[in-house]
């Protein structure tokens, strides 16, 4: 069930709407429901051929030969397709917005580099005829060590998976191995801290596991344009990796999609659409190339497994001061968009709360595994089980409620965040009061009381040490109950919030700060150093 | 031999759009010669409801019914470029270039009921049911399909516009990691109550409840289907589901729905949401994205649960009973006040 809560941030909207905010029914339910609406394999063609691709048995090897004269002259068969055909074989799917180097064959030519990785594709008649040819070609490998943990990578002297990027790490900014976050100083504030807590997490790595599996028909149209058919969750994105790894211009493709059974981010890596229209462009016929269940669980890219460790400097009355977190994205054996979630993790630390000293390194790095991609929450939800893991523990060993605990740190209006924007809009402090509500999780009367929107210019210190009487500090601890419509013109306690020249700011910057914020935060004012 | 009860939390954010920005999207609006509207874009609906929250945002900003506008997505020679959907960007980017669209549209509709009326754009407006009036003048009105046909064969308009939306691209600091890496965030806060048997290791979600500030709910009924899967996804992924279940080791992986475990229909537990609004200043009708963040808080709220139920932390996903007898057994078994009464 789903309440609104109008009563909360009333003061900031205009709720004299007609159409948003209706409970609307789908404009493609009946389509939905009945069954009819299309999807990309709804669509029927006369002559269809079918492309089944051959994978690698092996983690890590180098092929020494492949034999596929018998495959070739198996029932059905109309082409075998190799990594030589490939027009432009090495891509990576980033290369569209000029991120990171082109590491990824269609095909793999000399080396695998991951069990399942494709070496060979067969276009039949049937997908029964192609998987059988399929069995009827012969591969030797020599098996080659590999490495599946993050942090056996980095070691010296580890298994280099990925050729591009020999060291197993992406390479940030031409010169580092890594992301790096630096804000304050985690050591100084270590030492003056409370408490220190340190500990590791490991995410699993799972399925998109989408009703609807990868998949793409290419058809040749006239006038030498293919259609294309497709899964993408990315239309013109997929549209233009496959022109790339085709060497075809773009307008030569017509992309055919937007009705998609389930992608949770699954379905951006653009798995099937350049080797099926590969296959259309050779065979002069429509081509589908779809993944089986099996072969989007096993070789379908899955959500990475990311490792974190937090180590965390508290205070007896609540406060964190310090946050040190190093962060290992398992990109698998190539890059595909690991890269891009480790700068988004790194943008995400150390989560909605207002911390001063704050020192990150996120690492993306390659093992031999099936690559890794976007998945629901790319970038943050690993980081948020382990930073909420870690804020229950911060608040057992000080003795403070978890909930409080979080409402003391939360991020608020006009701080600054440890990436060096003003935090804005913010509304951690209201969903826990609501939640905490709606669930009889007891709160005490500060907490239910305090707000976000709590201007920089106030220049107050509401939070009370736990358990301790409040602290009347300053004008007006309290901004009003966050239940309470602003109905009757502004609240006592609430003024606008001044412009930066017409109030001074409340206390002169720490000595010795090394960036350039006035204040850390409009919840404890200048921080303790 | 029992079962223990305990109460988890999560406090969580999440950025709106691909972080850096730099994530264009546009949309095209026009109307046919009756005063049907159509959206044209190259964005995917995978079920979330891009189409359904796109057309009413049209609707709204044209000032016309829901029903008189059609959304069509994915069509490579017709629809212009979008990024694509996913990071949590479909409502706030493509939202705010159908806005923009609609807004150029509206603004050749209502001139040209100006024409056909005699009087100043300006002192026109919408009745949201399909006619344009003067304002405190009902009876003065004309309907858009009129004011459509006039366009086109009169007045040799097209009532049609563009939008786009786009964040530029910030620089990262490679030292230091200062960066814009989003616009708007939204918010949440879950509390899980969970039954732990400490004799199978089983753990049983009895209860979720929840508050996500979103900005604006542009249909509260789509935002319930997000919030409800999401945390569905958010428990599996907490408690079964894994492709590599002794990872890094790569054994013993799954090939199908058989053998990959996910929560079946006897072990969703009612979902107690609510929504708050603080309008996303640059949201379309100021509204964030709910689609990527609501699996996130489930994960950690399950993890302090079980933590609450039996004291001990499992720190490694999934969640599996065999990993919590592991831990029972290291700390001498569940603490006794942790008992479910």
């Amino acid at each position: 069930m789903l309440e609104l809560r109008k009563d909360i941030f009333a003061d900031e909207r205009d709720d004299s709407l007609r159409e948003v905010g209706q409970p609307t029914p789908r404009q493609d339910i009946l389509g939905h429901v009945t069954g009819t609406s299309a999807f990309y394999d709804d669509h029927r063609f006369a002559n269809l051929l079918h492309l089944k691709i051959l994978r690698s048995p092996h983690a890590h090897a180098r092929i020494r030969a492949i034999d596929d004269h018998a495959a070739a002259r198996a029932p059905g068969v109309k082409r075998i397709i190799r990594a030589a055909d490939v027009p432009v074989n090495l891509n990576t799917l980033l290369s569209l917005i000029q991120f990171g180097k082109d590491d990824e064959p269609s095909l793999a030519s000399d080396v695998v580099r991951y069990k399942g990785e494709p070496i060979l594709g067969i276009v039949a008649t049937s997908e029964r005829a192609a998987s059988e040819a399929l069995n009827l070609v012969r591969v030797s490998y020599d098996p080659l060590p590999a490495v599946f943990d993050v942090e056996e990578a980095l070691r010296p002297g580890a298994v280099s998976v990925n050729a591009t990027y020999p060291k197993n790490t992406f390479e940030y900014y031409g010169k580092y191995d890594h992301q790096k976050l630096r804000f304050g100083d985690v050591e100084a504030a270590f030492g003056q801290a409370d408490k220190v807590l340190e500990d590791r997490y490991q995410m699993s790595p799972i399925e998109h596991a989408p009703t609807e599996t990868n998949g793409s028909i290419a058809v040749p149209d006239t006038n030498g344009r293919f259609v294309v058919y497709t899964s993408t969750q990315a239309l013109f994105f997929s549209l233009d990796t496959a022109a790339k790894i085709n060497a075809m211009p773009s307008n030569q493709l017509h992309f055919v999609g937007g009705t998609v059974g389930g992608g949770f981010g699954g379905k951006v890596d653009t798995l099937t659409e350049p080797l099926a229209i590969l296959a259309a462009r050779l065979t002069g016929a429509p081509v589908r190339y779809r993944l089986s269940r099996h072969e989007e669980m096993q070789f379908g890219s899955p959500r990475g497994a990311e490792r974190i460790y937090i180590k965390d400097g508290v205070m007896r009355d609540g406060r964190i001061i310090a946050r040190k977190v190093r962060a290992y994205f398992d990109s698998g054996a190539y890059t595909r968009l690991s890269s891009y979630a480790a700068v988004k993790c790194a943008a995400h630390i150390p989560g909605p709360y207002t911390i001063a000293n704050v020192h990150a390194d996120v690492f993306c790095v390659f093992t031999n595994r099936t690559p890794a991609t976007a998945m629901r929450g790319f970038g943050v939800t690993a980081l948020d089980f382990a930073l909420e893991c870690q804020m229950d523990k911060d608040a057992v060993a000080i003795g403070m409620d978890p909930l409080e605990f979080r409402m003391l740190n939360a991020y608020r209006d006009g701080d600054l965040k440890a990436h060096r924007r003003e935090a804005k809009n913010c509304a951690l402090i209201e969903c826990a009061q609501v939640a905490a509500e709606k669930a009889n999780w007891p709160l005490r009367e500060e907490f239910r009381r305090m707000s976000s929107r709590v201007g920089r210019a106030s220049g107050r210190v509401d939070a009370p040490p736990p358990r301790a009487p409040v602290a009347q500090t300053g004008a007006g601890p309290f901004r009003r109950p966050y239940d309470r419509p602003a109905a009757s013109g502004p609240v006592p306690n609430e003024p606008p919030p001044a412009p930066p020249q017409a109030t001074p700011p409340p206390a002169p910057p720490p000595p010795g700060a090394t960036h350039g914020a006035r204040r850390f935060s409009s919840v404890f004012g200048t921080r303790r150093r | 031999m029992a079962k223990h009860r305990g109460r988890g939390v999560a406090t969580i954010n999440y950025p709106v759009g691909m972080n850096l920005g730099g994530d264009p999207s546009q949309a095209l609006v026009h109307s046919n010669p009756t005063g049907k509207f159509t959206v044209t874009l190259s964005s995917i609906d995978l079920g979330q409801g891009m189409k359904s929250v796109t057309r009413q945002i049209c609707a709204e900003t044209l000032g016309v019914p829901v029903e008189d506008v059609y959304v069509d997505t994915a069509d490579s020679d017709t629809g212009p470029h979008c990024m694509g959907s996913f990071a949590s960007r479909g409502t706030h980017r493509v939202g705010n270039a159908v806005m923009q669209a609609a807004r150029e549209a509206r603004a050749v509709m209502m001139e040209a009921a100006a024409e056909e009326l005699e009087v100043d754009p300006g002192d026109l407006e919408t009745d949201g049911r399909g006619s344009i009036h003067v304002k405190g003048a009902p009876s003065r009105s004309i309907s858009v399909r009129d004011v459509a046909i006039a366009a086109q064969f009169r007045q040799g308009k097209t009532i049609s516009g563009r939008g786009i939306f786009l964040i530029p691209l910030s620089d990262v600091d490679p030292e230091t990691g200062e960066m814009s890496p989003a616009t708007c965030y939204a918010h949440a806060c879950l509390i899980a109550e969970v039954e732990v048997d400490d004799e199978t290791g089983d753990v049983t979600v009895l209860k979720m409840t929840s508050a996500y500030e979103l900005g604006r709910a542009i249909n509260p009924k789509l935002v319930e289907q997000q919030l409800v899967g999401g945390a569905w996804m958010g428990m599996s992924h907490a408690l079964y589901e894994t492709p590599e279940p002794y990872y890094p080791d790569t054994r013993e992986g799954p090939r199908d729905f058989n053998e990959y475990l996910m929560p079946g229909p006897g072990d969703i537990c009612p979902h107690d949401i609510a929504v708050l609004e603080r309008p996303a200043p640059d949201g379309p009708y100021g509204a964030k994205g709910p689609g990527e963040m609501c699996a996130n808080p489930v994960l950690p709220a399950i993890a302090n649960a079980v933590f609450a139920a039996v004291g001990v932390r499992i720190d490694e996903l999934p969640i599996t009973p065999e990993k919590i007898l592991r831990a029972l057994k290291a700390r001498g078994g569940a603490p006794p006040h942790a008992r479910a009464r």
